[in-house]
């Protein structure tokens, strides 16, 4: 694997080396191996069907993976800004690899695009974040979408089980925080990890509480795990999962047992349920359609989505840059950042973008749907 | 609390302390006989259960090219030497080492193992897991044979990143089930057993009692009970250490493979859970002081049920928690058993 990812770069390392230096350099940084393999490699597979030029030049995209590990992410960034001179970052999959790599874009002055969920990333835009932006949903709009969801339903008490890392705990914080506003009772509070053969202890306790919804914060295949404890010892209240689980994988894996589940995702997911008048149809669609081409039905996730929207946000903002710069000048890299944050109505297909110095996601409530499992599929709620 | 709160978790304790158990005995074996602290034993388990998960999904695993490859390796290292020792050592170089893995590749690829009975597909993915034990200790292991501890430990850290990178290759970064061996379940006072568990249990009780026969009654056994004692003196026997060391990785696969399958129906196996499952196996190897083997399987045992009752108190440090007990269990050792010098 690594040594594919590594003669992949030198093939694209001599391109660069022979191509002219007016070429715009993207340096991807991907967390194609390691635990958030699962987002890395959907990410990584996108950026091959990206355009190869953006308003008459040519770009190249200098793909590294960071091993899911934010020192290699640190280490990649530096590589990128100093040997590949590039003029943006896109990455990294996730939260603390994207955050340990804001000090070094802001260092080299360099926009970066984060596709990584935590709000922390890109809020507040201060000295340092002024040169970040990100894709995903932050997790506080998702939770948002939960909780409405839930006292609508009438659900009074809910119990909170998470992965025991920077995902769990993010997700519970807003999670209780919202929940607090909203009266929504949180009986109880448990972690597990992403490689846990049991999670019986947990559920036990969680049954014991007696809650009205269970809501599971963990991402891909391994959220499946507590759904199935809880429907095998007789759990008979609603069930609510995160955007995190948005794959065909997880349907696979948690099979009858995940019927009714419901979640909050970004449209792309349904992109073919979407009416026919919302315009991140189009664009949501177009993407699945390309993905699937190249990887087979059915394997289009949100996660390479949210590469294919940094795409759409550079597609939008290089062509403006490029009338006040060269690539490869520092002049350049400042004006592609202005460019990206003067974006206005771009809609991509997880929604539609209005940057402001203020708000580096720039995405509204357009940007989530709520959806449940129905024949072991996703269906969009309206 | 209730008492069905802990008969409950009790259960589930025993049941993954059943695979840690088994796990730890296939680590006090596998150093015994050739002092290696075989880290790769969990990538077998991995390697098992999602084996087993692709013939179901009705792909030809990734495990089947390795298979092929490392045979093709082995074949190209040996056969210079098994040419001097005569043509029958080089047709059953050939044979196991090519034509095996071909027959095998040509059964998965030509026969739809998709639509065969359970126990025909478990009996294919051991075929193809079980061999890759030897295979490895052929190429990594013998011919560092001798050298120190801490060299055969990085070795096998080496090998363990190189096949938990393989298998994100092969199978992808998300998890498969497979579907269980009986759905029967028995209902014993409130308490809910699962036709599954009894499986695990069962079956790791099986094992270790074949392994103890196998120990105590077989030549082969003794010969691997005697290199565990005294290599040399086992050489000055006869007994040759190459023959045991290759021996006793093909018990690891085994064991390793058949954990895997197991647990697959309980849980969800990823390309990497084989780690994690196989540390709390360690860990209750060392409970055991890597040498004693009941003392092993009940320090397992103990990993599993500290593991469900702490994931019901403090289910955030669960491994906090697991990982900690070395802790006091090394204390207790380095205080209980005088230090020996390894020989080198």
């Amino acid at each position: 694997m690594k040594l594919k990812m590594k003669s992949l770069l030198a093939v694209m390392l001599v391109g660069v080396a022979g191509a002219a230096f007016a070429d715009i350099n993207v340096g991807v940084v991907v967390s194609a191996t390691g635990p958030a393999a699962s987002l890395g490699i959907p990410e990584k597979n996108t950026f091959a069907l990206m355009p190869t030029s953006i308003g008459g030049e040519k770009i190249n995209y200098i793909i590294l993976d960071d091993e899911t590990n934010p020192t290699t992410a640190v280490k990649n960034t530096r590589k990128h800004l100093t040997e590949n001179k590039v003029d943006v970052i896109v990455g990294s999959s996730i939260t603390p690899n994207s955050l340990a790599m804001v000090d070094v874009v802001a260092e080299a002055e360099t926009p970066m695009i984060a596709m990584a969920a935590s709000a922390a990333i890109v809020d507040p835009v201060d000295a340092k974040r002024k040169w970040v932006f990100k894709t995903p949903q932050n997790d506080v709009q998702m939770s948002t979408a939960i909780i409405e969801h839930m006292t609508t339903a009438g659900i009074k008490s809910v119990a909170f089980i998470g992965f025991a890392d920077a995902y769990g705990e993010g997700w519970y914080r807003e999670f209780s925080k919202i929940a607090e506003a909203r009266k929504l009772q949180i009986v109880a509070n448990e972690r597990y990890n992403r490689a846990d053969t049991s999670v019986t202890g947990q559920v036990l306790k969680i049954i014991a509480a007696k809650p009205d919804a269970v809501l599971v914060a963990g991402a891909g295949t391994p959220a499946a795990l507590p759904q199935k404890t809880l429907k095998e010892k007789g759990y008979k209240g609603a069930y609510y999962q995160t955007h995190g689980v948005a794959n065909k994988d997880f349907l696979r894996v948690c099979g009858k047992d995940c019927e009714g589940t419901l979640l909050p995702a970004g449209p792309v997911l349904v992109a073919a349920q979407l009416p026919a008048d919302n315009p991140i149809k189009k664009v949501a669609s177009d993407y699945v359609a390309k993905y699937e081409a190249a990887h087979g039905k059915g394997n289009a996730s949100t996660f390479g989505a949210h590469a294919w929207d940094a795409g759409i946000l550079l597609q939008n903002a290089i062509p403006v840059a490029l009338k006040k710069a060269k690539p490869g000048s520092k002049e350049f890299r400042v004006a592609l950042r202005d460019a990206l944050e003067g974006l206005k109505n771009v809609t991509v297909s997880h929604g539609i973008v209005n940057m402001s110095p203020t708000d580096h996601l720039g995405f509204d409530q357009r940007a989530r749907v709520m959806v449940r499992v129905e024949n072991g599929d996703w269906k969009l709620l309206k | 609390m209730d008492l069905q709160i802990a008969l409950l978790l009790g259960q589930d304790g025993i049941v993954n302390g059943a695979i840690y158990a088994l796990l730890a005995l296939a680590l006090v074996l596998v150093f015994a006989v050739t002092r290696v602290i075989f880290i790769p034993q969990g990538e077998f388990v991995a390697y098992g259960a999602l084996t087993l998960a692709s013939f179901q999904a009705g792909h030809a695993p990734g495990t089947l090219w390795l298979l092929l490859a490392l045979g093709v390796a082995v074949t190209l290292i040996d056969a210079p030497a098994s040419l001097r020792l005569g043509k029958g050592r080089l047709a059953r170089l050939l044979g196991w080492q090519i034509v095996y893995p071909f027959v095998i590749a040509a059964l998965v690829l030509g026969a739809e193992p998709k639509d065969w009975p359970m126990l025909l597909q478990v009996a294919l993915a051991l075929a193809i897991v079980v061999p890759l034990g030897p295979q490895l200790y052929r190429l990594a292991y013998q011919p560092i044979a001798e050298a120190s501890v801490l060299v055969l430990l990085i070795v096998s850290v080496a090998v363990h990143l190189a096949l938990v990178g393989l298998g994100l290759l092969f199978f992808g970064a998300e998890g498969s089930r497979t579907p269980a061996f009986s759905d029967a379940s028995i209902d014993i006072g409130g308490l809910t057993i699962t036709g599954q568990s009894l499986w695990v249990v069962g079956a790791s009780a099986v094992l270790i009692v074949a392994l103890y026969f196998f120990f105590e009654r077989s030549l082969y056994g003794k010969a691997l009970r005697a290199t565990a004692v005294n290599r040399a003196g086992a050489r000055l026997m006869g007994i040759s250490t190459t023959l045991a060391g290759k021996l006793t990785f093909l018990l690891a696969a085994t064991i390793g493979a058949l954990s895997g399958i197991l647990i697959a129906p309980i849980t969800t196996v990823y390309y990497d859970t084989g780690f994690l499952i196989g540390l709390k196996g360690f860990v209750g190897a060392i409970v055991g002081g890597l040498a004693s083997y009941p003392v092993a399987a009940a320090g397992a045992v103990l990993v599993g049920l500290l593991e469900s009752f702490s994931s019901f108190w403090a289910s955030a440090f669960k491994e906090v928690i697991v990982f900690t007990l070395i802790i006091p269990v090394l204390v207790w050792r380095s205080l209980t058993t005088h230090h020996v010098e390894e020989d080198e």
